[in-house]
């Protein structure tokens, strides 16, 4: 049997993979997948966790955790699209006319 | 070392390795591959940690309907126009110390907090089962379940729109 630890160490690691995938990529689409990593890194912790304790409830967030990046990932790529309609472009170092 | 020891060290390995193929991949399709690879690793996860049901869902919905959302939007753009400058070297070695602390610092709160060493047995059958889940679901979690409902409604009606041609 697997010791919870290693499930844990596991998760640590893809959520960072996924923290630093947002910090060093510019294109926008890769930064979302970067986001798409990190919660699905929270989410085995999630199930590790509700395993651990024998309670359900953990893999239940987990659903709403996936039903939720679903919808986000909708709104989220229609805003990609629409920034890529009007600049040409999804250079996040380049969508600076918000700058102040 | 036994049998579930094994599974799980090379699934890690594949787990990690596609992380890093998405990190890496100059190519905004082979990053999604990786990244569908991935997501299934992680559902062989779940079924080891005894939730079946989170399984199927994952590989259907993740795997599935969002990287081929994904996919869709990228084909969408083409690829040739998606390709982006590097960063700097220092923005790129800040970014990977910044990650290394991130690492420490998540395995540290883990460790000084001590929860671990627990074995993972087996229970009971219907824990993470279809069945198991729902009973849960509708009894406990009516009101959240019904609030996701919305959220996807608005979800989808602020993509209709914000993509309309108007």
């Amino acid at each position: 049997m697997v010791p919870i630890s290693y499930y844990i160490i596991l998760s640590a690691i893809l959520f960072t993979i996924g923290a630093v995938c947002v910090l060093i990529r510019r294109n926008a689409i890769i930064i979302f997948m970067g986001i798409e990593l990190m919660l699905n890194a929270a989410n085995l912790a999630f199930v590790a966790f509700a395993n651990q304790h024998q309670v359900i409830s953990g893999q239940i967030f987990v659903f709403f955790v996936i039903a939720v990046a679903a919808a986000e990932v909708a709104v989220g790529l229609a805003l990609i699209v629409t920034i890529f309609r009007t600049r040409k472009s999804i250079d996040v170092d380049q969508l600076n006319s918000l700058k102040g | 070392m036994t049998a579930d020891l094994i599974i799980f060290i090379i699934l890690a390995l594949v787990s990690i390795g596609a992380a890093l193929g998405l990190l890496f991949s100059r190519n905004a399709v082979y990053a999604a591959l990786f990244l569908v690879l991935n997501f299934i690793t992680v559902a062989i996860f779940y079924l080891l940690l005894n939730a079946p049901f989170l399984a199927m869902a994952q590989v259907t919905i993740y795997a599935g309907a969002i990287m081929v959302l994904f996919l869709f939007v990228i084909m969408l753009l083409g690829t040739k126009k998606l390709k982006t400058r590097g960063l700097n070297l220092w923005q790129r070695r800040l970014a990977m110390g910044l990650g290394v602390v991130l690492l420490g610092e998540i395995t540290a709160l883990f460790f000084v907090q001590g929860r671990g060493g627990i074995l993972i047995g087996d229970i009971g059958a219907n824990f993470g089962s279809p069945e198991g889940i729902g009973v849960e679901l509708f009894n406990q979690y009516l009101l959240p379940f019904e609030i996701t409902s919305i959220l996807l409604l608005v979800g989808m009606i602020g993509a209709i729109v914000l993509t309309k041609d108007d």
